[in-house]
């Protein structure tokens, strides 16, 4: 059998609360002494989503579940590229256009391992971790359909050429 | 005792959130667990429960088969995610 890596330095956080991008940057690199490149993504509440306006975002989540999907996705990571430390941040609750809602941050020797990273924790969180989303807006609400987009981005992983 | 919680769409849909039902003291599969949901609760579960997209969760693992179900598990319903 394989040797699996295991990652000690995981932070999983899901909370309602805004969070400072450059605070959990400095946490992901605390005690580390090999790093050598970070790659971060944070992503955002979109004003517009299909050319609907949107007012208000509800996010909902399966407490329990959410954080162990997301410690599996980043074991994944882990087993995948060289990381020294990987941080997952999602907001829930109401959140308005413009707020944070998710940030990934993943530290490795070199670029490449972190922006790989990065990307594969990001794609596979849209796909496999049970978050949703509802909109408000002038249209009245409604829950946001899965892409099938995100699926093909997820899946593409799976492709060895790549990884 | 088993927990079955619902979550999203599914959750407004049915008007329900979660139930907590008594382990039947025999043998129990998850599909035959949604069918006693769809039997006690009437057509308007069965079509939700039944989606083609519906996710289900045992003890917080996807499951996309049937499985056998254990006094004390936790199971849940929920439509296709879009976090991130």
């Amino acid at each position: 059998m394989a040797e699996v890596a295991i990652l000690e330095n995981i932070s999983i956080n899901v909370h309602e609360a805004d969070f400072d991008v450059a605070g959990l940057q400095r946490g992901l690199l605390s005690g580390l002494s090999e790093e050598g490149a970070v790659a971060t993504f944070t992503g955002y509440v979109r004003h517009a989503n299909d050319d609907r306006q949107v007012f208000t975002l509800e996010l909902e989540h399966y407490p329990g579940m959410t954080e162990q999907s997301i410690k599996t996705i980043i074991d994944e990571a882990a087993d995948r590229w060289p990381l020294l430390a990987a941080s997952v941040v999602h907001r829930v609750g109401r959140l308005s256009p413009g707020d944070q809602i998710v940030w990934v941050g993943v530290a490795s020797t070199h670029r490449e391992a972190a922006f790989s990273a990065c990307e594969f924790i990001m794609d596979y969180l849209k796909t496999r971790a049970p978050f949703w989303k509802k909109e408000l807006g002038p249209f009245g609400e409604t829950w946001v359909s899965a892409r099938q987009n995100d699926a093909c981005r997820a899946a593409r992983w799976q492709d060895d050429s790549i990884s | 005792m088993l927990k079955v919680l619902f979550f999203a769409r599914t959750r407004e849909e049915l008007a329900c959130s979660g139930l907590e039902l008594a382990w039947p003291d025999t043998r129990l599969d998850l599909y035959t667990l949604q069918e006693q949901l769809c039997t006690e609760h009437g057509q308007s579960w069965r079509d939700i429960l039944t989606q083609d997209n519906m996710i289900r969760a045992v003890n917080q693992k996807v499951v996309t088969d049937n499985c056998e179900l254990n006094d004390g598990d936790e199971i849940a319903f929920f439509p296709p995610v879009t976090g991130g």
